[in-house]
């Protein structure tokens, strides 16, 4: 890296980009990036303009509304069926792609692995598809007769045709007694994922929150609290759940992931929500909290430190009992991650890292990353707010670049300027950093392995890791007859 | 606990018995059935397995379960990569095209590029020629290709944009900096046919809009295009191209995408190989063009025989006949002998196809795919003694496709016992391995919920693969290819053959060590 800081690398990383975009990108895209450090005042964590337009004509890596309410919020939600309301392509692209674990009969019982479509022809496009809606419902209710509601998830042409899927779904409610709920989420509204999670929380407040069924009959404890914004990839939302059980709370809940109908609807009976995803669920945890009074803490369980320290702080809201069974658990399994930075620490100390997820990740992640000695170098979101790059700041350790939906161009630009040891970000990019000969880690699926929360998850982490980096693939790329050259050059 | 000597992740780790308690407790909160009646669960999945339940399911009218196909842009985007330096294009949010990138790069294992201009609500009300003038201009900026190929989303689609108009402004708007760059556009509505329609409309598009008006062709007799389709296989790509220059240096492959999407450790290229920008605009002079997919080549067959006036041949060469036909088809337009090395491929695929019979002999397959790929890796089939009984395509167009696969189902002995299932989803499927059970079924990863849910082991062929690596990297096209689908197929059966008989003391009588 010469002479020059880490911070004047990343500067002068940025300003190359710029200088390639015509004017009036470079202008907005300038907005998006910038440089972070722990001592900074005003640095780009502050500034970074974020859940903007995209500038049209890159490869953005942002996905849509539909994708955030489809296939972020709703899509886990066991017992229901949820209707990609559109053309085919929808839904076939975000088939079982996310690895929301559930435990279940698919197809009889519970439903997240598969695709239901109503296929629009043109002839749906130009008459209207409202009917050809009612009768897939009913036909959802003959073969599926143990689904325990129906949502409708709207695909772009839906909002552009005159459709009202919202009198449809409260149609047949009333006619058949079956929880339906139409979601306005087509791919068009909003600049990302984002708005789709708020839609589909909003979706919830109105629709599942108002249901006391449920809740009349439901017998509380002091000491319950839910899940939310876990989306139980590989598994997640299972380690969280043991260690909460372990300090002695009750889970009644988990919102998304392995979810069903009742859990989302005795929420509300609650004494403590725990929010993981902040982006994706901050709106209805902020709606239990003003509806039925119910606080809610954000918490971050990757890696010990920070699982700690959430305990901890959840901890604080019950009694003294939680609060000594808390410090043992957290005993019992220091002893354990201690011995998993022993063994793994000596092997990544130093090696530098690149992120670039969506959610939270792209600030939680750090802290798991930090505990095996490793140093993030970069992050940036796909669809983050201005709240969710101010909470990145209190994560820096040293200058970060940051960048907010980074494009393909630039992150590559980017790696090749910084020269991380990992990259670590999502499937579109894996293989353009693989073909550099760089280590790379999907750090939405985690890269098919995981879980990654909690102790117990640290360890699967911390091993996905040194087998990334430490992979003898990555020495062959060079042939033996070849010059050493600089990776990316 | 994890045990530090002995990490294990998700697999492992739920089987802990502290999980399986922690799954348990779960239970309690649960509006699902398997929790608060897994009685009922049995009785309904057992429902699911009748003749009523399966008349109920093929009755449907109004909603698909786990469709076999997807939509047009993905095959534009297809049809794009097949070209040098070109640079996919979608009109329309990009929230699609994150999906088109996701889903082939799945496949593939490798990075698929493309573009959107990220139109979104302002669009749908003003139309999206802003996005399409900065987007233009920023795409040609940062990954400088030397041809873009536009295609749309449905949202373009709905609200009527008018792309001709919309480059012819982008143009004007760009300070010159579009003025040498190629721009070919296509109309491609996801809600009208599948993924291949799109391969074919953005083929077309590109073809006509690269090549002269007919006045101004310069026929080369010699020359030969052949137009791949949409290929899965990009070991069949290069095995079409093999097997053609064994004939003439003249054969030109018109979509080319195989280089694109195999590119070697080392350095990352934006884009790789791909059909010459010069032979593409030169297309119009060729003698014929050959389609490797007729139905995924309907329209532009159109421009070819109607605008083009030039010849048109469709061929299948998946398969011992229609590789025959292809390699016939390619001596009749060359003029040349079928060079003594192909014949020697095809002895030995038919020698191995000798040595390996029995065990595809009379069983009964459920296959389903894209149309063409279905009409050659039947013809195999049945070539091969297998019975297709259950031939199921969701994508089927409307026109002769059915006919075509009934003349191949006839010439096996049990063409009485196989049904050809137009425009049905793998929930039907599931419905009719059920009820009219199978040896094996064929068909992409999706399958393997049916194989889950069936037992009837799946062998995977098809689009898109996402859980088996490098299939993609083989040929299932020409006589090498064949002998790949032999492999594959007679090996899985023999894999289910040890699964079946390899309890001790049991049936492990018939575990051979020869087979």
């Amino acid at each position: 890296m010469g002479t020059e800081t880490l911070e004047e690398l990343q500067n002068k990383a940025i300003t190359e980009i710029l200088e390639v975009y015509p004017a009036k990108a470079a202008k907005n895209r300038a907005k998006h990036l910038g440089v972070d450090t722990p001592e900074g005042v005003k640095g780009a964590c502050d500034k970074t303009k974020s859940n903007k337009q995209t500038v049209p004509g890159v490869m953005s890596q942002r996905g849509c509304a539909y994708a955030g309410s489809k296939g972020v919020v709703w899509g886990p939600v066991k017992d229901m069926i949820h209707i990609s309301h559109g053309p085919i392509g929808c839904g076939q692209y975000s088939r079982a792609g996310r690895r929301n674990y559930y435990i279940g009969t698919t197809g009889v019982d519970t439903f997240v692995t598969m695709n239901f479509s109503t296929d629009f022809t043109e002839n749906d496009i130009v008459f209207g598809g409202d009917k050809k809606l009612k009768k897939a419902l009913g036909e959802i209710d003959e073969l599926f007769p143990l689904n325990n509601g129906i949502t409708i998830q709207s695909e772009c042409p839906i909002g552009l045709i005159g459709d009202d899927i919202q009198a449809v779904a409260k149609w047949y409610k009333k006619e058949s007694d079956t929880p339906t709920i139409a979601v306005s989420c087509e791919g068009f509204r909003g600049v990302s994922q984002s708005l789709g999670h708020h839609l589909a929380n909003d979706s919830i407040r109105d629709e599942i929150m108002t249901d006391t069924t449920a809740r009349k009959e439901f017998e509380t404890t002091d000491y319950d609290v839910a899940i939310i914004g876990d989306y139980n990839i590989g598994g997640d939302a299972w380690s969280t759940r043991l260690l909460l059980e372990e300090i002695g709370l009750r889970v009644i809940a988990q919102w998304s992931g392995d979810s069903t109908y009742k859990e989302m609807a005795i929420t509300p009976k609650a004494k403590l929500n725990l929010l993981h995803c902040y982006r994706s669920m901050n709106y209805i945890s902020r709606h239990m909290e003003q509806e039925f009074g119910i606080p809610w803490m954000e918490y971050n369980f990757f890696g010990p430190s920070k699982t700690t320290e959430s305990l901890r702080k959840i901890a604080t809201f019950f009694d003294e009992k939680i609060q000594a069974k808390t410090e043992e658990v957290i005993a019992k399994y220091t002893k354990m991650t201690d011995e998993v930075i022993k063994k793994y620490k000596p092997k990544l100390e130093g090696k530098k890292v690149m992120l670039y997820v969506g959610g939270l990740r792209p600030r939680h992640v750090i802290g798991a990353y930090e505990d095996l000695g490793m140093e993030i170098v970069g992050t940036g979101y796909e669809f983050g707010h201005g709240d969710d790059y101010k909470r990145t700041k209190e994560e820096l350790k040293r200058s970060t670049l940051i960048y907010d939906d980074v494009n393909e161009y630039e992150l590559e630009k980017f790696v090749q300027a910084i020269q991380p040891d990992l990259v670590a970000a999502g499937i579109k990019e894996k293989y353009t950093f693989q073909k550099m000969g760089l280590p790379f880690r999907q750090m939405h699926s985690w890269d098919y392995s995981g879980p990654y929360h909690g102790y117990d998850a640290f360890a699967i982490f911390a091993k996905d890791m040194d087998l990334a980096i430490n992979s003898p693939v990555w020495s062959h790329t060079k042939a033996p007859w070849e010059t050493k050259e600089e990776i990316g050059a | 606990m994890q045990d530090v000597e002995n990490i294990v992740n998700g697999q492992k780790l739920f089987l802990k018995p502290e999980y399986q308690q922690t799954l348990k407790n779960k239970t309690e909160f649960e509006s699902a059935t398997g929790a608060t009646n897994p009685d009922k669960v049995d009785e309904i999945a057992e429902w699911t397995k009748t003749w009523d339940y399966r008349e109920k399911n093929l009755a449907r009218e109004a909603i698909t379960v786990n469709p076999a196909k997807a939509c047009q842009p993905l095959g534009a985007i297809m049809a794009g990569l097949g070209f040098e330096n070109t640079m996919p294009y979608v009109h329309g949010s990009h929230g699609c095209v994150a999906y088109f990138r996701s889903y082939f790069t799945r496949h593939f294992k490798e990075p698929t590029p493309c573009v959107s201009d990220s139109m979104s609500e302002s669009a749908a009300v003003f139309g999206g020629l802003a996005n399409m003038k900065d987007g233009l201009r920023n795409c040609n900026a940062m990954y400088k290709p030397e041809h873009i190929a536009v295609s749309t989303t449905c949202m373009a689609e709905v609200i009527g944009d008018d792309l001709n108009a919309f480059v012819v402004g982008a143009r004007e708007n760009a300070e010159g900096e579009l003025d040498d760059l190629p721009i070919t556009y296509a109309h491609t509505p996801s809600f009208v046919g599948s993924h291949i329609t799109g391969y074919d409309n953005m083929m077309k598009a590109m073809l006509e809009q690269l090549n002269p008006s007919r006045k101004d062709k310069v026929v080369d007799e010699e020359r030969i295009n052949i137009i791949p389709g949409f290929e899965p296989y990009l070991g069949s790509l290069a095995e079409i191209k093999e097997i053609s220059s064994m004939f003439s240096d003249k054969i030109v492959m018109i979509g080319d995408h195989e280089k694109q999407w195999n590119t070697g450790a080392g350095e990352y290229h934006l884009y790789a190989g791909g059909t010459t920008l010069e032979d593409a605009k030169t297309a119009i002079n060729a003698k014929t063009t050959i389609s490797l997919q007729k139905y995924s080549t309907v329209q532009t067959a159109k421009t070819i025989k109607n605008k083009w006036k030039q010849g048109f041949e469709t061929c299948n060469p998946i398969g011992l006949s229609g590789t025959d036909e292809f390699v016939m088809k390619l001596s009749e337009l060359t003029g040349k002998d079928i060079p003594a090395k192909l014949a020697t491929q095809r002895a030995q695929l038919v020698d191995a196809m000798q040595d390996s019979y029995p065990y595809m002999h009379g069983k009964k397959f459920a296959i389903y795919g894209d149309p063409d790929m279905l009409l050659g890796l039947v013809s195999f089939i049945v070539e091969m003694g297998g019975i297709p009984t259950h031939v199921l395509c969701h994508n089927a167009p409307r026109k002769g496709w059915a006919k075509d696969m009934q003349a191949i189902i006839d010439k096996s002995a049990w063409a009485e016992d196989c049904q050809i299932w137009v425009n049905k989803d793998l929930w039907h499927l599931r419905s009719l391995m059920f009820t009219e059970p199978v040896d094996f079924l064929i068909g992409n990863v999706y399958g393997k919920e049916l194989y889950r849910d069936t037992g009837i082991p799946l062998i995977r062929i098809g689009f898109p693969i996402f859980d088996r690596h490098h299939l993609h990297r083989y040929s299932i096209s020409g006589y090498k290819g064949a002998l790949n689908l032999l492999t594959w197929i007679t090996n899985g059966i023999l894999d289910q053959l040890d699964e079946e008989t390899k309890d001790i003391a049991k049936t492990d009588y018939f575990f051979d060590c020869v087979r």
